[in-house]
């Protein structure tokens, strides 16, 4: 790869959410920051390996793309005197200072996360106007055709203008709210990246956990004061360092007690680390947690341990008594039941996990857990149909292959 | 009653700056879960505060869809049927008109006036 080259990939990944950001303050339009950003892409396409790289990418970026903004404007004025006025006004704004650029990028984070868009139409979206990712990435990334992906961001670009989703940062009663709406738009572009769904698919996207983890990270950059962010990202980057442990050279999955931690990437365990430490210190100094930080207080108790026979399980179970309390939901129940089989044996861990059937029948993991448990002499026909419901309801090829392995090892 | 716009409100939006925007608050009701029926006066009291706040544009509560009459003159004959153009378990039972400068704006007063008159709200903006 050339230099310009080089530049222009850097250019995307730091420099996209910016300009977008920027340009849609200016002109008031998405669709045209979109638009105007893309176009200016595309130039520096073509000059850069001629011309060389600018000093100042970004600054050469947002000057090409307001540029290429006004232009269309004028194009379309032609055809709508009533716009010039429009354009009047923001050809008169005065440059912006620095501090207020950040905090557009935040409000483009706000607006595409909007509680009144579809949680379908949030991830595309984040993806297009944070991510810089462009529409046939996003399809694929999703496995849907790229014109339902193209009218996916259409849709929700449509609705932010028609019904008025402002551009700007919620107000402090509403912020712990709207941010866990943005974080549940990260954690699902993760979770769709490390736990892909379809058969005929690979069972890991590493481009999408990079891409969430990337946004994540500006995420916590732009709000350094909020312990979720910091919690999330934490996670991530504990979750991430598996990864390449967590799928055999056959594609199947390889549970925690069996994985290779010598090949866990001990830079993202460490950085993991740092910020659980960080989070703990807030919370001993009265800060309440959230899910996030203590599932990622969890995940960094796992990473600690050599050896799965030096986890410390009663630490996780009192990590997840504590989860329980703030996400009271089945599925954490579900998983807090694994570490109480750990501390108080599988007929505890049993009687906890039954009672969860109603809610979780058609969930691949109650039946995986439930199959796990059942692994005695008197109940192997129990485990056998477990296994069996898990690999019917279990939609990622790893954990199939992992599921059925399990099952035909029974006696 | 006929829905018609408060002549000054026209003068305030073309004015001001930051235009304001419009939305209608339809009430849906469930046949088989209404809400409570003893609503009326605390809608009363919210009404009095959107006017005061400057948000109120017109408010309306319906009589039953079944008291509703369609009718279609597209054709060379006019056709009027009994009852609503959509039988369904929900309906609409009241609307409101707000004048808000943005959604998060008019969602923050629908989350109070869900509360209010105890239904359920759809926010939808006008073109």
């Amino acid at each position: 790869m050339n230099d310009a080259e080089d530049a222009i990939t850097r250019a995307y990944r730091d420099e996209w959410a910016r300009v977008v950001a920027g340009l849609t303050r200016r002109f008031g339009s998405l669709d045209l920051a979109e638009e105007a950003t893309a176009e200016a892409f595309a130039t520096a396409v073509v000059r850069w390996p001629a011309d060389g790289v600018p000093p100042n990418p970004g600054a050469w970026l947002t000057t090409t793309a307001n540029r290429k903004g006004i232009d269309r404007l004028r194009r379309e004025n032609q055809r709508d005197a009533k716009h010039k006025e429009a354009l009047m006004v923001s050809d008169n704004d005065p440059t912006e200072p620095i501090g207020v650029i950040e905090d557009d990028r935040l409000r483009l984070i706000f607006t595409c996360c909007h509680p009144a868009l579809s949680m379908e139409n949030r991830v595309a979206l984040t993806l297009r106007m944070i991510g810089g990712l462009t529409m046939p990435e996003i399809a694929r990334a999703f496995l849907v055709p790229e014109n339902t992906m193209g009218r996916r961001i259409t849709r929700a670009k449509a609705k932010i203008k028609a019904a008025r989703i402002p551009y700007r940062m919620p107000s402090a009663a509403d912020l712990p709210g709207r941010v866990s709406g943005v974080l549940a738009v990260l954690f699902l572009i993760f979770n769709e990246g490390y736990l892909t769904t379809g058969p005929g698919n690979g069972p890991v996207r590493a481009d999408l956990t990079a891409d969430a983890i990337r946004l994540t990270r500006l995420v916590c950059a732009l709000m350094p004061e909020d312990g979720e962010v910091a919690g999330l990202l934490a996670l991530m980057l504990l979750t991430e360092s598996r990864r390449t442990a967590r799928i055999s050279v056959n594609g199947e999955l390889i549970p925690l007690d069996e994985q290779d931690r010598g090949a866990w990437d001990p830079a993202l365990i460490a950085e993991g680390h740092r910020l659980v430490r960080e989070r703990l210190a807030a919370a001993a100094a009265g800060e309440v947690p959230g899910r996030y930080q203590i599932l990622a207080a969890i995940a960094a108790v796992h990473t600690s341990a050599r050896d799965i026979r030096d986890t410390d399980w009663s630490q996780v179970l009192a990590l997840y008594d504590q989860l329980v309390n703030v996400d009271p939901s089945p599925i954490v129940a579900l998983n807090r039941a694994i570490a109480v089989a750990e501390v108080d044996g599988p007929e505890t861990a049993l009687a906890i996990v039954d009672r969860l059937e109603t809610e979780l029948n058609g969930y691949h993991a109650f039946h995986a857990t439930r199959a796990d448990l059942l692994r005695r002499p008197d109940r192997n026909p129990d485990a056998r149909a477990a296994f069996g419901k898990a690999i019917d309801l279990a939609g990622n090829t790893a954990e199939t292959a992992h599921l059925t392995r399990r099952r035909d090892q029974l006696p | 009653m006929t829905l018609t716009r408060d002549p000054e409100w026209s003068v305030t939006q073309t004015e001001g700056e930051d235009l304001q925007m419009q939305y209608l608050v339809s009430v849906i009701d469930d046949m088989s879960t209404p809400g409570r029926s003893d609503r009326r006066p605390a809608i009363s009291a919210f009404n009095e505060r959107l006017i005061a706040d400057g948000y109120w544009v017109f408010a309306g509560g319906l009589a039953n869809p079944d008291a509703a009459t369609v009718i279609d003159n597209r054709g060379e004959q006019q056709v009027i049927s009994d009852g609503p153009f959509l039988e369904s378990k929900e309906y609409l039972a009241g609307l409101w008109v707000w004048e808000a400068p943005d959604l998060d704006a008019a969602l923050a007063l629908a989350a109070e006036a869900s509360k209010v008159c105890d239904r359920k709200l759809e926010v939808r903006p006008f073109a």
